[in-house]
């Protein structure tokens, strides 16, 4: 082939491959846009004001919408009573959430520069600004102590081109009664097996508080193995309880953890389960729900909790008793990261 | 004796050699870039924009895009790392049995351009698994090849040059890529279909490059030629020049602390806030990028393997300044950008610098399947040593880990600059003899 035919056949093949990328970006640009316009049959939502105080009133939800139309990935709220019912949306979006005792945290994305970053944002009971923090890498896990003095969140960090596609995460606390903040809780002395234990690969998700402001659950990974820890934030240590346990939730009662555990022999590709680990014998119970669930559950009361899958726009919420008995009913559609309160 | 040998080297390197040196060339002056270079730089620059693309948009795709978490996502690593190697040398070797690098180059760059549009497909976890692995099957296949490509179309005087444009041009691609990503994802949110096509346009065309561009085989071996098998392959060992390269390869490569702990210990010694960790690696790329070229054609004035041991002084110096930077010492706030231009620096003496002197040591009927042979044990090697310092870091904890680290590198240099293969100028001679 002559150079001039070869030519041709670049730029030939420039111009159709060309093509195929832009009408590719078009299609999933207009897509985005369609995502603004209120989808068909889906819930009302109307612009309002959304409070996390714990005494306004009747006990309601707060939560991410995920309903298509101009209020999409806002918080909003309805009454616990009415959960399907219309909502109210707050105008500020968040990607995770949670809320106790007027304090709540959103993480949201920070649409700056050329690459999406993430902060965490310490919301008062107005939904104001407290304070902001910039975040390593992608939102997954947030949590309030109950009294609302305290503060975690998980990212998922990893995925650069040297890095390869190992992916870690990166937990961080925050004391808001003295302002002390952990940028990493892997700075924590860890107690493994009654050892002090170190290791580059130790990665930390899924914190949840007790009441007493200071305790601690969270999942510890290391050497391919997951743990329950249990933290003490005044003496910043961890102490591995349970192997194979993941995303713990504390119950209010202080008693119980819904947690997501590996079944082994399930498909890799919905590898989890909901289990109970009752804390006073160490017994776990497995819950009702036989869909693989990757989610921090919240707990409404001391006998249900209310978790996310994933749903037609994005994910639905669902509740289930959480001593193993009933089945899942589903709580509302297109939501996400529920806070129940007042 | 080592700078006594080197000390004539711009004499001889001028010297003519009929097949390689472009008539024309004036003494003193280096011949034009091989076109053959420029496009293999061209299809590695183009193909890195497409894979960096989905590197850099992949853990978003999954954790907001699917949902998924991808912890663990990295455990079938250490098997892949195996199937990798044996993946390069069977492409190094069947490039040269065949005598068709640029077929075995071109089936890897395809396997991996074909990878993009699976990825629109694959929606768990073990199936994008299952599409990178084959993608990374692909970036294996290719290696060898191409390298054997690069070192067969430029003079053996210029091989640093050439390898250093090659180098410069792929990591340019990696640089670009995530730009192009996100500018992507920001006019179409959650795009990530949109990125995916795209990159598989614009690796089709990197394959497109390759096939039009780069020229096949100039003359089939000749009927009477011994067949290359594969115990010849692997009895390039008995070669000593390409046994004390690989060795010393082998050797550097197990006290080179990999990459993702670097970054690591450089946010302990200097506290770099969260946000800038991600841009560490690219701080990296980028002076790998400034000085790949300048540092090829200095290793092909003083010496491949002075630059080569040269860039493990860098990554020594880099250690040092990780180890006495720290912690006590105050924040310095040029640490961070030194030990990036050491790392940078590192790559850019040793990686094509690598190549353009191990092949000088292998015969060109062997060329593939002996730069692979070097590859693969300095990639294992490099595995053996991350394996290792992550448990030297549970240990004794990371300091003392990178102060073994930097002990064991020292040694190793100190071994191959004891152990230095013959130099180019040998190499040349031998190339000589076997053209008459």
């Amino acid at each position: 082939m002559t150079l001039q035919r070869r030519i041709l056949v670049l730029v030939c093949a420039v111009l159709l491959l060309a093509a195929v990328g832009v009408l590719a970006v078009v299609r999933a640009s207009s897509r985005a846009d369609e995502k603004n316009q209120p989808q068909a049959g889906g819930p009302q939502i109307t612009r309002g004001e959304v409070t996390l105080a714990p005494d306004a009133g009747e006990r309601r939800i707060v939560f991410r919408n995920m309903a298509w139309g101009p209020h999409r990935d806002e918080l909003a709220t309805v009454p616990a009573g009415a959960p399907q019912g219309p909502r109210t949306a707050s105008g500020v979006s968040c990607l995770r959430f949670h809320a106790a005792a007027g304090t709540g945290i959103c993480l949201q994305a920070d649409k700056g520069g050329v690459q999406e970053s993430y902060r965490a944002v310490v919301l008062d009971a107005h939904l104001k600004e407290v304070s902001a923090h910039p975040l390593a890498g992608i939102p997954t896990r947030a949590r309030v102590s109950p009294g609302g003095h305290l503060v975690a969140w998980t990212v998922f960090v990893g995925g650069d081109s040297y890095a390869g596609t190992n992916f870690s995460t990166r937990t961080s606390l925050l004391d808001l009664r003295t302002g002390t903040f952990d940028a990493s809780l892997e700075d924590f002395a860890i107690r493994k097996d009654g050892k002090a234990y170190r290791n580059a690969d130790v990665n930390f998700w899924g914190v949840t508080f007790a009441a007493d402001e200071r305790t601690f659950y969270a999942t510890l990974a290391t050497g391919g193995q997951t743990y329950l820890v249990r933290g003490d934030l005044a003496e910043r240590t961890v102490t591995t309880l349970r192997e194979n346990l993941e995303c713990p939730s504390l119950s209010p009662d202080g008693t119980r953890l819904v947690f997501k555990k590996r079944v082994p022999g399930l498909s890799p590709d919905a590898p989890w389960r909901l289990y109970v680990l009752d804390l006073a014998s160490m017994r776990e119970t497995p819950l009702a729900e036989e869909r693989s669930v990757d989610d921090q559950v919240v707990w409404t009361d001391d006998k249900t909790v209310v978790y996310s899958l994933p749903g037609d726009f994005g994910a639905d919420l669902y509740s289930l008793p959480a001593d193993g008995s009933g089945a899942p009913a589903p709580l509302m559609a297109s939501a996400l990261a529920p806070a129940f309160l007042g | 004796m080592y700078v006594a040998d080197s000390r004539g080297t711009p004499a001889p390197a001028v010297t003519p050699e009929p097949q390689a040196v472009a008539p024309g060339t004036r003494p003193g002056r280096r011949a034009a870039l091989a076109p053959t270079v420029l496009a293999l730089g061209t299809v590695s620059l183009i193909t890195d924009v497409s894979s960096e693309m989905v590197t850099a948009v992949l853990p978003l795709y999954l954790v907001a895009g699917l949902g998924l978490s991808p912890l663990g996502f990295g455990l079938l690593d250490g098997i892949y790392n195996g199937i990798s190697a044996l993946v390069r040398l069977t492409g190094g070797h069947l490039g040269d049995r065949l005598g068709r690098h640029k077929a075995l180059a071109g089936l890897g760059y395809g396997l991996s351009a074909l990878c993009k549009p699976l990825l629109l497909l694959a929606h768990t976890l073990p199936a994008i698994g299952a599409v990178l692995a084959l993608d990374r099957t692909g970036k294996g296949l290719r290696t060898a090849p191409r390298d054997a490509l690069i070192s067969l179309a430029a003079a053996p005087e210029d091989r640093g040059r050439a390898f250093g444009v090659h180098r410069a041009m792929d990591t340019a691609g990696a640089l670009i890529g995530p730009i192009l990503a996100f500018l992507i994802l920001r006019g179409a949110a959650d795009g990530y279909d949109a990125v995916f096509t795209v990159s598989a346009c614009v690796a089709a065309l990197g394959v497109l490059v390759l096939v039009l561009f780069v020229p096949g085989r100039r003359a089939a071996p000749s009927p009477g030629a011994e067949p290359v098998s594969l115990r010849a392959a692997f009895g390039l060992l008995v070669r000593r020049d390409l046994r004390r390269i690989s060795l010393c390869a082998l050797l550097l490569g197990l006290c080179t602390v990999s990459d993702a702990f670097v970054f690591l210990l450089l946010q302990r010694a200097t506290g770099i806030a969260d946000r800038w960790f991600a841009l560490l690696p690219l701080g990296t790329a980028a002076a790998f990028f400034l000085l790949a070229l300048p540092l090829g054609r200095l290793a092909d004035r003083i010496g491949r393997w002075r630059v080569f041991l040269g860039g493990h002084l860098a990554l020594l110096l880099a250690y040092g300044l990780l180890l006495t930077g720290g912690a006590g010492h105050g924040h310095s706030t040029a640490l961070p950008y030194a030990v990036l231009l050491l790392h940078g620096g590192f790559y850019a003496a040793t990686d094509g610098v690598l190549m353009a002197a191990a092949a000088g040591a292998v015969p060109e009927e062997h060329r593939g399947g002996g730069l692979a042979l070097v590859q693969t044990g300095q990639a294992l090697a490099r595995f053996a040593a991350s394996l290792g310092f992550g448990a030297a870091w549970t240990v004794w904890g990371p300091r003392p880990a990178l102060a073994v680290a930097a002990v064991l590198l020292a040694v190793a240099a100190a071994a191959c600059a004891r152990l230095r293969p013959a130099d180019e100028a040998d190499a040349r001679s031998a190339a000589e003899t076997r053209a008459d």
